[in-house]
């Protein structure tokens, strides 16, 4: 098959076989092109959708995003249950194999000390999320005898959704305090949008930590005790993770 | 090569996979930015995570829009608006850059 090369990620080699199934983000296997001792996670895909013209459209079509971006998910972790990958952006393609081993050769320091940072660890994501409902719900559907009481009740709900996210601000706190010893790096991001998510409630904390493979059973069970603490708030785990948020260099 | 230590079984992706944003926010976002031969626009791609972040108003409406799903937003709809897009783009990476310091990183390396 011909076309452009979309590439995956970049990994030392690694001894395991890819799963057979495994299919990447146009359906096609992805495979291994290694030089000076870099693998380069390669699949080939059509220029009818990853041609410059055409993939700028296509990124705006969210079924498609959406595809793309879990087939290159499916990918990620794939190598990240064999070795440790340093996960490139969604669509990063070039003409031939030429264009990947030339980008392997000018990159080759980079990905080297990238790699060695990251080796044996991987990414956990944790989110907190409070429930968007004042807390006293019940009391303020009751009808207010008076415009006084409606005031009254209506401080009252402030007050009490006042409390709510500060505490939920403290709770995020200690947590990501309590979760950043144990790890060795992390990394707050940006609250999720709802919509996108499907979550419910308002996420307060959205944040990523990197843990060596032979911590990650404790980080996992430190973040269950957690959820264990609190009813008002939702402690939500996610990964394990490729590094992606820990891939790019320090600053 | 490497010999992976033993790993919990993954969390939060059991039914099928992953919350989009939770994959959207890492793969369009984060992970290592290379120039392939193939060059989309890094603002196109900045632009659409910050769009999906903080501005996309409902999945429904963008899938009822189909590919043109921000058509109606001047600053998207022609390549003619570059510098308008640069602009927006801008402010957008501050905003971006007060909430999560660690972002600057990526932006120096792109």
């Amino acid at each position: 098959m011909t076309g452009l090369r979309y590439v995956y990620a970049v990994c030392r080699p690694f001894g395991t076989p890819l799963q057979a199934e495994l299919t990447g983000v146009a359906g096609d296997p992805p495979r291994l092109l290694t030089h000076h001792g870099l693998v380069a996670v390669v699949s080939h895909v059509p220029e009818r959708d990853f041609a410059e013209e055409p993939l700028r459209s296509r990124l705006e079509d969210l079924d498609w995003l959406t595809a793309t971006a879990r087939a290159h998910q499916g990918v990620i972790d794939a190598l990240t249950v064999v070795t440790t990958p340093l996960p490139l952006r969604l669509a990063t393609v070039f003409r031939d194999d030429s264009g990947v081993r030339t980008m392997l050769q000018a990159r080759e320091a980079d990905f080297r000390r990238t790699l060695d940072r990251l080796e044996g660890r991987v990414e956990w994501g944790v989110k907190l999320y409070a429930d968007e409902r004042p807390a006293d719900a019940g009391t303020a559907a009751d009808k207010p005898a008076s415009g006084r009481d409606y005031l009254r009740q209506r401080r009252t709900s402030v007050r009490a959704r006042e409390d709510q996210w500060q505490r939920a601000e403290e709770f995020a706190t200690r947590l990501h305090e309590t979760l950043s010893a144990v790890a060795e790096d992390a990394r707050l991001h940006p609250p999720q949008n709802a919509t996108l998510s499907g979550a419910a409630g308002r996420n307060v904390l959205n944040a990523a930590y990197l843990v060596p493979r032979s911590r990650s059973e404790e980080f996992v069970e430190l973040v269950d005790r957690t959820k264990d603490e609190t009813t008002d708030f939702r402690v939500e785990l996610t990964g394990p993770w490729a590094a992606y948020s820990f891939a790019g260099e320090k600053p | 090569m490497t010999t992976p230590g033993r790993l919990p079984d993954p969390y939060g992706r059991d039914s099928g996979g992953a919350n989009l944003a939770d994959i959207l926010e890492r793969v369009l976002d984060k992970g290592v930015v290379i120039a392939g031969d193939i060059r989309i626009n890094l603002l196109d791609i900045e632009l659409l995570t910050i769009k999906l972040r903080l501005i996309v108003a409902s999945v429904d409406k963008a899938k009822e829009m189909g590919i043109d799903w921000w058509e109606d937003d001047p600053a998207l709809s022609s390549g003619a608006r570059r510098k308008e897009l640069a602009r927006e783009n801008a402010e957008l990476r501050e905003r971006i850059a007060q909430l999560d310091p660690g972002r600057d990183r990526q932006e120096k390396e792109a």
